[in-house]
């Protein structure tokens, strides 16, 4: 039933056009400053000037982080058709639905329990 | 083309989005800075009322002055950021904060007595609930990155680097502890979810209709953890105290929107908020009951205004009861606010990753063996 989903596009285009009219009508609205002053252009540091890169090297747990989520977050996407189907297959005395669901994360916890190993979530030191 | 269907969904949308949720927007921070307030031993904003009179209403008129002090701001954007991004950032954090309410269940059937279907109270009745949800809501990341590297300062840059990856780690238990409530109810779709609570006792509190079961009783302990694990997630994910290392002050300034000012910056609150008002809809609905009375009173309430021209009133009442709800659970957001300190970026990792992620895993595997053995 596609039919659902047309209040979702409009839902869409309303809150879309809201986050622009807002946007817009602060340029409209706002007052201007008649001088331009250099220092309001610079990146703010507390009021030092800035030095160095402004986009600074940063550590690579975040990215490896990142991976992770990929991975992990897959494996919960599947869980939810296994969850709602469960008591179904239950009242149906299939309790291998049990058993196989613990595989499929059991696989998963080996990754998880690898990443651990390898230090992957460690933030100290 | 259903044209009853178009003007129906307008009027819902204007309804939920721009006359309940915005206003409660507005209003959520200036009750958080009141009640934030009592709390540190202050008074808190009180002067703004009526215009021109000495009429101060508990400052009531707060936030209106904030919304139109935003606009009125200079427009600043700095010289040395990319200027795209930087401007389509904050649209980028508040447009999927306000589409994820798209499915939420705001009231009962709403019975008119001129119209000869009921028009059920949730702007897209969508059998997807929960994922769209997340879905949308994890969009919200690329406004928060964005704004942190258009930004080409250091603070933000930080706060935006620590926000992605804080989100998106406690996505994962988020979605993992919502599990056991999807097993009991079998269902995605979240006004079936209240409906069923309401005939047959809340998750959290099994005390009529078919709730008074002992396998209910036993699920009692699955789905307390589940919702541990969900509001403590949520604060993760909405970036909130004790969790709001993306933007704390007291290292990174303002975090991900230092470089921010006049509208764009509120642009960045509003959808702060709205993403814990919708957040915290969703784990009353999930976890309390969402719309419905407790101890099976929805029946009464039914019974009462049966008649034809007050048939209207149950679906008014259950949405005032669904946000009185938000509102209470919003109540404990600040609480927390103001009673738990900052948590070390280790610690939050090693809370999202460790200790919720396992918890979250063993969890589905005990719901799913009490409704195996129980």
């Amino acid at each position: 039933m596609l039919n659902q989903y047309i209040p979702v596009l409009m839902h869409l285009l309303v809150v879309v056009g809201f986050a622009t009219m807002t946007l817009l009508m602060s340029v409209w609205f706002g007052r201007r400053s008649t001088s331009k002053q250099d220092i309001k252009d610079t990146a703010y540091e507390c009021g030092m000037i800035p030095i160095g890169e402004n986009q600074p090297r940063f550590s690579v747990k975040f990215y490896i982080v990142a991976m992770l989520f990929v991975l992990f977050d897959i494996e919960v996407v599947f869980l939810y058709p296994w969850a709602v189907v469960f008591r179904d297959f239950l009242s149906a005395d299939q309790i291998l639905i049990f058993w196989s669901i613990l595989g499929f994360v059991g696989i998963l916890f080996v990754a998880y329990l690898y990443a651990l190993k390898k230090r992957a979530l460690n933030w100290v030191g | 083309m259903d044209l009853g269907l178009i003007i129906s969904s307008a009027v819902k949308i204007i309804g939920f989005v721009f006359l309940m949720l915005m206003p409660m927007i507005a209003y959520i921070i200036w009750v958080e800075r009141r009640f934030l307030a009592i709390i540190q031993d202050r008074i808190g904003p009180n002067r703004v009322g009526i215009p021109w009179t000495n009429v101060g209403l508990f400052g009531l008129g707060q936030p209106i002055a904030d919304g139109l002090k935003s606009f009125l701001k200079e427009d600043f954007t700095p010289g040395h950021v990319n200027k795209f991004y930087y401007v389509i950032a904050p649209a980028l954090v508040m447009v999927p904060a306000l589409l994820t309410c798209a499915v939420l269940p705001f009231g009962r059937d709403l019975v008119l007595p001129f119209l000869d279907e009921p028009i059920r109270l949730v702007i897209a009745d969508l059998d997807i609930g929960p994922i769209w949800i997340f879905a949308i809501a994890s969009l919200g990341v690329y406004g928060i990155v964005l704004a942190g590297w258009a930004s080409n300062s250091k603070y933000p840059f930080l706060g935006g680097v620590r926000a992605t990856s804080q989100m998106i780690s406690y996505e994962i238990s988020l979605g993992l502890s919502i599990i056991p409530v999807l097993l009991l109810f079998q269902h995605l779709n979240l006004n079936d979810i209240v409906r069923y609570q309401s005939e047959h006792g809340w998750l959290l509190l099994p005390m009529w209709g078919d709730g008074w079961s002992v396998q209910r009783w036993l699920y009692l302990i699955p789905a307390g953890v589940a919702f541990i694990i969900f509001v403590v997630s949520m604060f993760a994910e909405t970036n909130r105290t004790p969790f709001d290392l993306p933007e704390c002050e007291t290292e990174l300034v303002a975090g991900y929107h230092t470089e921010y000012g006049s509208m764009k910056f509120a642009m960045f609150f509003m959808g702060e908020y709205a993403a814990m008002i919708i957040g915290s809809g969703l784990a009353v609905t999930l976890f309390l009951g969402g719309w419905s009375l407790p101890f099976g009173l929805d029946a009464l309430v039914l019974g009462v205004f049966s008649d034809t021209w007050f048939s209207w009133v149950p679906a008014l009442l259950s949405t005032g009861i669904f946000f009185l709800k938000i509102v209470c659970f919003m109540l404990f957001f600040i609480w927390v606010r103001g009673t738990l300190p900052r948590f070390r970026y280790d610690q939050l990792m090693k809370l999202g990753w460790i200790i919720f992620f396992e918890a979250a895993l063993a969890n589905i595997f005990i719901a799913a063996g009490i409704l195996m053995f129980a």
